[in-house]
């Protein structure tokens, strides 16, 4: 990463409301994509109570220094900022450490994610649950916003707490990735569907990810999907929206209503006005 | 999906699970964005049916206030079917008695109306010096 600036860089925070569901997968994911496009990428673990970023991007094993460090001025910028081998445009930097007892006030978060931002074309920001201090903290250097649900009542109620805060603090835009969709129980409707969110929840859709098993295989390689060019559904889902965001304009499918063959299209039909299977 | 939830969405007697989610959503999102509890809400329903009441005569049972949500704007309904407007004699005592607290009651002679406008309301406010 050189100190070449071009553009500002766009900083976005990715966070929920509720916990688990899938805030830190979609930043190892995004990042990564991201990266693979070519723009500098730096991802920020604001959960550092609970830090995970480093496991699922493989990198636990090479963190020394944190942004406390950095902003108390023992290490520079440089070595705290761990690089990724495959993927050198991604680099993760953690806010802080879980034996830490007080954390960086949002003042400190805005400073560190200043210096960051002078390198990077993207700051991804993982958010820690909940709409306390964790999410203010995380919230305060945040220019734009992803907000992350799954197709459930509670999620969707906590991703609208954090919809209201968001525009309170001027975020924008704010956009929404609807997670962990099951295609099937949205056809049959017994599941929220692609619109009823996006209804309720009034923001544009920047991806759609259905629930995929192969997220868990990659967890437990701590190698993102979109780093090898993984072909599954989550895979793809992540790149379109690393592309999505650099402005391309990749159609979303809803996965419930996915044209295939006419006999797929027939059964498609048949689930639909029966809810058989 | 069980087969006995099959047989009961075929037969009409239950919604999909998925419509049931949205329409509990719409309901407690309106009352969380306008931070509302459902207590605050009854309270403000009787004291806007009041008003009305003294106005028009109202189906009460009829009568709904509640709040509506979509694309993140939360709007207070009012749907109150009116049975008849109020006599003349009623509705200048309804609006002498604007600001007070209690409505004349609809089923009173129209005369005990009357008095109760005369019991002291909210007095003027005295001139603020600043
Ligand atoms: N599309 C998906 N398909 C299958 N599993 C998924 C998907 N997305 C996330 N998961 C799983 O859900 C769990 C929670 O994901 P993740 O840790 O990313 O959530 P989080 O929002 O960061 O949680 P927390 O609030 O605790 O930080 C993980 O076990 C992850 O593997
Ligand atoms: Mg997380």
């Amino acid at each position: 990463m050189d100190a070449v600036t071009s553009a500002p860089a766009r900083i976005i925070l990715i966070c929920s409301g509720k916990g688990g569901v899938g805030k830190t997968t979609l930043t190892a994911n995004l990042g990564i994509a991201l990266a693979r496009l070519g723009e500098r990428t730096v991802v920020l673990d604001a959960d550092f109570g609970l830090r995970n970023l480093d496991l699922l991007l493989g990198l636990e094993n090479r963190i020394v220094y944190t942004a406390q460090e950095v902003l108390a001025e023992t290490c520079r910028l440089e070595q705290a900022l761990v690089k990724h081998k495959q993927e050198p445009n991604l680099a993760l930097l953690p806010a802080g450490n879980p034996r830490m007892l007080e954390w960086l006030t949002p003042e400190d978060m805005q400073r560190i994610v200043a210096m960051v931002a002078e390198r990077a074309d993207y700051v991804l920001i993982d958010c820690p649950a909940g709409i306390e201090d964790g999410f203010k903290n995380a919230a305060a250097a945040a220019r734009e916003a992803i907000v992350i649900t799954t197709p459930e009542v509670s999620a969707v109620r906590d991703a609208d707490r954090v919809i209201g805060l968001l525009n309170t603090r001027g975020v924008a835009p704010v956009q929404l990735v609807l997670n962990r969709v099951r295609p099937k129980m949205m056809a049959s409707q017994e599941m929220l569907g692609v619109e009823d969110v996006t209804d309720i929840l009034a923001l544009p859709l920047v991806g759609l990810v259905v629930e995929d098993e192969q997220v868990i295989v990659s967890t437990n390689r701590g190698e993102p999907l979109t780093l090898n060019g993984n072909g599954s559904p989550a895979a793809k889902a992540y790149q379109n929206i690393a592309r999505r965001l650099r402005g391309e304009a990749i159609p979303l499918e809803d996965p419930s209503k996915a044209r295939k063959g006419l006999r797929a299209r027939l059964m498609n039909k048949i689930r639909k006005t029966t809810g058989l299977f | 999906m069980t087969l006995f939830d099959f047989i009961q969405r075929l037969l009409g007697r239950q919604k999909p699970s998925g419509t049931m989610a949205k329409e509990r959503l719409q309901l407690v999102l309106a009352h969380d964005r306008s931070d509302l509890n459902p207590e605050l809400l009854e309270q403000m329903r009787r004291e806007i049916l009041e008003v009305v009441q003294r106005y028009v005569e109202i189906d009460i049972e009829e009568g709904d206030v509640s709040l509506e949500t979509e694309d993140r704007v939360t709007a207070l309904v009012a749907n109150l079917p009116i049975k008849r407007a109020r006599p003349l004699p009623a509705l200048v005592a309804a609006a002498a008695a604007v600001g007070m607290a209690q409505a004349p009651d609809p089923e009173a002679p129209q005369e005990l109306a009357v008095p109760l406008a005369s019991e002291p309301t909210e007095d003027p406010a005295p001139a603020d010096p600043d």
